[in-house]
């Protein structure tokens, strides 16, 4: 029996943790210094909303962690000791290991603006930056909300629902512009603005403004503008939060770098989730994957390592899902926000301009690659099936029922959109 | 520097307050209510037609005006903001309030009607005596407590049922099947019984029936004073006393076989509709944990045996009474029951073992043992039924379950306990269509592969305690036998991760979806 000591307890540490206990007997740590029990990052807007409660966004009941002998230990590791496999809490105690998985997840980015650390400025991660955020949000009227990603339209649903005026910049020309193609982020952008959102796209920050108690007054953009607000939301995406291993033997570069098996270049120490970096994908995506779904995967992985049978990661078919306000998103293979050459493309948006979907195909072979929906729920199995095998456009357009997963009653789009498609691919497919 | 705009809001803060439109709509519900409880203290109103249908249409309108307030201006979607924030929707100082003043109200209403007017010797007076116009209009006979009740709740379902369609207009699963529940309650249980009143004479009468009201809900209605007159009442009490048998052992089985349980609990059932309607704002309420699961188990399934064998009970005495005039005599009915109860064990035993946990084994062949000793001993005894008395048994669950857990406890508690209370830990009807539900019937929640993210929104806006996400983020799809398909786990959702279904078969395809799409090749992941 081994102890494995697993830094982080978000989605990948939890997740590993669970599998390691399913396939083996050893000694599992979960380290955090955040919260006692895991939680749902995804669903901290959903507290600061009252939707729910922080007991609501536990996964799993606090008596499942003793009864699947999983220990918690609460405290900030500072150091890892790889010599004598023993890591260092910042409160100067010490815990042996004989396997280390690092999972400690993100930071929000700050690039270097000045004022990114006055009071009232603050990105969204952590359970204590929920807490921040409920202080600093108290009894103010206007906020600026800094990079149109994921985290950024949280936000802002999160300030709205309090009745805080949102300013939202974003440096692309349409929300999310370098994901979302350009149909998509323009359905995206008028639904956030008919929430009464100020939605500023090709505007960047050029500094935050402190008054005389050193809190946010305001903010400038690059143009010159002055907007004066209370509060700033920093969520230009996020990046690994690996400072402590800075200087140390595990090798970094923007996260903890490691081989397809989640190997870092220490013996019996892994990393897995949004603190990994890949030298080489496994699968040619990006060397990061900082989305909930990639580091349960991770998780699943290492522990098949862990407990003796080696096992290379190896996601399959790309798939992502968010919501931006009232419209849910799912996307399924890879959708980029400009097509490739080999790539076509189908797009059909419902009239009221709050649903659509886009398939991509290869234009040579035929073949269905990828698909974004919009207010329309899709079967993940069968789009999942469908990319995978790389089954005609034809088929798919011919067999798109088959993925509604809307509720049942829902008005019915697929007539239409099969109708639209199948007008629009080649005749010889 | 851009001015700030301070019209919307001058004080910003979590969304617990309500606005100037709630306020006033606030108002008019409760100067409605407000005449109902000065009739009740006595106040004598003249013109009681006029008064009461100022009364119930200012109670309906504030009620109609409140949701207007709360959703007419936002834009559709899920409207969940501040619901842990509002002392009302949180077990805070007015959920208390509410859930005291309730409670209250349904103790004076089944224990002490006289307190609301009803004088049965006499004319009624207070606030009974307010609904005598509407009940001789219907009926024509003065009003008593229980049409003054069945008013107030159909009232209470209708303007409520206008706001949850309101608050889920962008969900069309939502608003017909609250559309369902407004009409059954109106039609069925309201309306079509006055009027049968109406056939009564000296000659011909029939019994009180919602007919929609299933035995062993309706645990009343093979009480002999009941199929007496339903005998005698020619071919239409026949039918009736005919459909109330069919109702539960041929139409429950083969709807809940094809739609699961959803087609009565969250369409068709007074229970459910006051629940889904009036209850909704509390449904986030209900104990999740494994703990109260375990509670559930063993205390619904409790009451189905306490109804079966009080049922049992009360019907072979009667029928051992006068073997002339009843056409069943009570060894048949006794055999016929066994018979029925060993079929239905022995289905279970035989196609679903696998599916059956430790304790519902226990459960099944302990309580089985149970009813087959009672009626052993009725048999080998031959006069006193089953140890207890039928009319002990009989007012003893009217007592406890028909007044106290469905009423007082059911709705009373409501803003304490959450909307689902009765239904989860005490209805007898949602216990047997639950056990087919679990093992014999096409419905299921299915999960969509992998896009799970364990967020909770599911789980705690579950009005039954069901753990919805335990089985989501673990890709399995949810075959609860408690599970009445009120579909808003699948509404809250953001992730479009539930979809409620009915499937091809009622077997396999339910209990373990084909390998699990989680979107990892390198491993297979069944758990």
């Amino acid at each position: 029996m081994k102890h494995i000591a697993i830094i982080g307890n978000g989605i990948s540490g939890v997740t590993a943790a669970r599998h390691i206990r399913k396939l083996s007997d050893h000694k599992i740590t979960l380290i955090s210094a955040e919260t006692e029990h895991f939680f749902s990052r995804t669903a901290l807007m959903y507290v600061y909303m009252g939707h729910m409660k922080q007991e609501h966004v536990k996964p799993y009941e606090d008596h499942f962690w003793a009864k699947n002998r999983i220990d918690l230990k609460m405290g900030f590791v500072s150091k890892i000791d790889v010599s004598n496999k023993k890591l260092i809490f910042e409160s100067g105690e010490e815990m042996p290991f004989d396997d280390l998985i690092i999972a400690c997840g993100s930071k929000p980015n700050k690039f270097g603006w000045k004022g990114q650390d006055l009071e009232g400025v603050q990105g969204l991660y952590s359970w204590q930056d929920l807490e921040l955020m409920e202080k600093n949000t108290q009894s103010i009227d206007r906020a600026v909300i800094v990079g149109g990603g994921l985290i950024g339209v949280e936000m802002a649903e999160m300030l709205l629902s309090r009745s805080i005026k949102v300013t939202f910049l974003v440096r692309e020309s349409r929300f999310w512009g370098g994901v979302l193609p350009k149909e998509e982020g323009e359905l995206v952008s008028r639904h956030i603005k008919s929430h009464h959102v100020d939605l500023r796209f090709e505007t960047e920050l050029q500094e935050i403004i402190p008054d005389e108690n050193g809190r946010v007054k305001a903010i400038k953009t690059k143009a010159g503008e002055e907007i004066s607000c209370q509060f700033v939301g920093l969520t230009a995406g996020v990046s690994p939060n690996v400072d402590f291993l800075k200087g140390g033997a595990v090798d970094l570069n923007r996260g903890v770098l490691v081989n397809e098996f989640l190997e870092t270049n220490i013996p019996n120490i892994y990393s897995i989730g949004d603190c990994a970096e890949f030298h080489q994908h496994p699968t040619g995506r990006r060397n990061l994957e900082q989305v909930w779904y990639t580091g349960k995967m991770m998780g699943e992985t290492v522990a098949q390592t862990i407990c003796g049978t080696k096992t290379a990661y190896r996601p399959g078919v790309w798939f992502n899902s968010a919501k931006f306000f009232d419209i849910e998103y799912q996307t399924y293979g890879w959708v980029w926000a400009e097509p490739k050459k080999n790539e076509a493309t189908l797009y059909w948006e419902h009239a009221d301009g709050k649903k659509c979907l886009k398939l991509v195909y290869d234009k040579n072979n035929h073949s269905f690659l990828a698909a974004n929906v919009f207010g329309i729920r899709l079967r993940h199995k069968v789009l999942d099936y469908w990319i995978a095998n790389q089954t005609k456009i034809s088929q798919v357009i011919g067999q798109l029922e088959d993925a509604n997963f809307d509720p049942e009653f829902y008005e019915n789009s697929f007539p239409a959109i099969k109708q639209q498609f199948q007008s629009q691919i080649p005749q010889t497919v | 520097m851009t001015k700030i705009d301070k019209d919307i809001a001058l004080v910003s803060g979590p969304p617990k307050d309500i606005n100037t439109t709630q306020k006033i709509a606030t108002l008019i519900g409760m100067s409605g209510l407000l005449i109902l409880v000065l009739a009740a203290f006595n106040v004598n109103f003249p013109n009681k037609g006029v008064w009461l249908t100022i009364a119930l249409s200012a109670i309906a309108g504030g009620i109609i005006l409140y949701s207007k307030g709360a959703y007419g201006s936002k834009q559709e979607g899920i409207k969940n903001d501040g619901v842990w924030f509002k002392s009302i929707s949180s077990r805070g100082f007015w959920g208390w309030i509410a859930g005291i003043a309730m409670t209250g109200f349904y103790i004076v209403l089944y224990f002490f009607p006289a307190l609301l007017g009803l004088h049965p010797d006499g004319e009624n007076t207070g606030v009974i005596a307010l609904f005598d116009p509407l009940s001789k209009a219907l009926s024509g006979n003065a009003a008593s407590q229980w049409f003054v009740y069945g008013t107030l709740y159909t009232v209470a379902i209708l303007a409520f049922g206008i706001k949850f369609m309101w608050k889920y207009r962008h969900n069309k699963y939502e608003r017909l099947r609250t559309f369902s529940v407004m009409f059954f309650q109106t039609g069925f249980a309201f309306i079509i019984p006055e009027l049968m009143a109406r056939l009564n004479s000296d000659s011909f009468s029939l019994p009180y029936y919602d007919l929609k009201n299933v035995w062993p809900l309706n645990y009343y209605n093979f009480e002999q004073y009941r199929v007496d007159q339903m005998i005698s009442a020619g071919n239409v009490g026949l039918g009736l006393l005919i459909f109330g048998v069919l109702s539960i052992l041929v139409i429950t089985p083969i709807l809940t076989y094809k739609y699961g349980k959803r087609w009565y609990c969250s369409w068709v059932c007074g229970c459910g509709g006051l629940a889904e309607t009036a209850g909704d704002p509390f449904r986030q309420l209900s104990d999740k944990s494994t703990w109260a699961w375990k509670m559930e188990r063993w205390m619904v399934h409790s009451v189905v045996v306490f109804v079966v064998i009080m049922t049992t009970a009360v019907v072979s005495t009667y029928l051992g009474y006068d073997d002339q005039k009843y056409w069943l005599t009570k060894g048949t009915f006794l055999l016929g029951v066994v018979a029925l109860l060993t079929i239905l064990i022995g289905l279970l035993f035989i196609f679903r073992r696998d599916e059956l946990k430790k304790d519902a084994k226990i459960g099944a062949i302990g309580y089985f043992a149970i009813i087959l000793a009672m009626i052993g001993i009725h048999y080998s005894t031959g006069n006193n039924i089953f140890m207890f008395e039928a009319e002990t048994l009989r007012s003893t669950y009217g007592f406890l379950i028909g007044s106290v857990f469905s009423g007082v406890i059911g709705t009373g508690f409501y803003p304490i306990l959450g909307n689902r209370a009765w239904c989860r830990f005490g209805c007898p009807m949602a216990a047997i269509m639950g056990m087919q539900q679990r093992f014999f019937s096409k419905f299921r929640i299915t999960t969509n592969g992998g896009q799970c993210i364990s967020c909770g929104n599911c789980s705690t806006y579950c009005e039954m305690g069901i753990d919805v996400k335990a089985y989501a983020q673990k890709g399995q799809n949810i075959v609860r036998s408690s599970c009445v398909g009120c579909g808003v786990c699948s509404a809250v959702c953001p992730r479009g991760v539930l979809k409620l279904e009915n499937g091809e078969d009622a077997g396999d395809s339910r209990y373990d979806s084909d390998p699990i799409t989680f979107g990892n090749d390198g491993i297979k992941v069944n758990f």
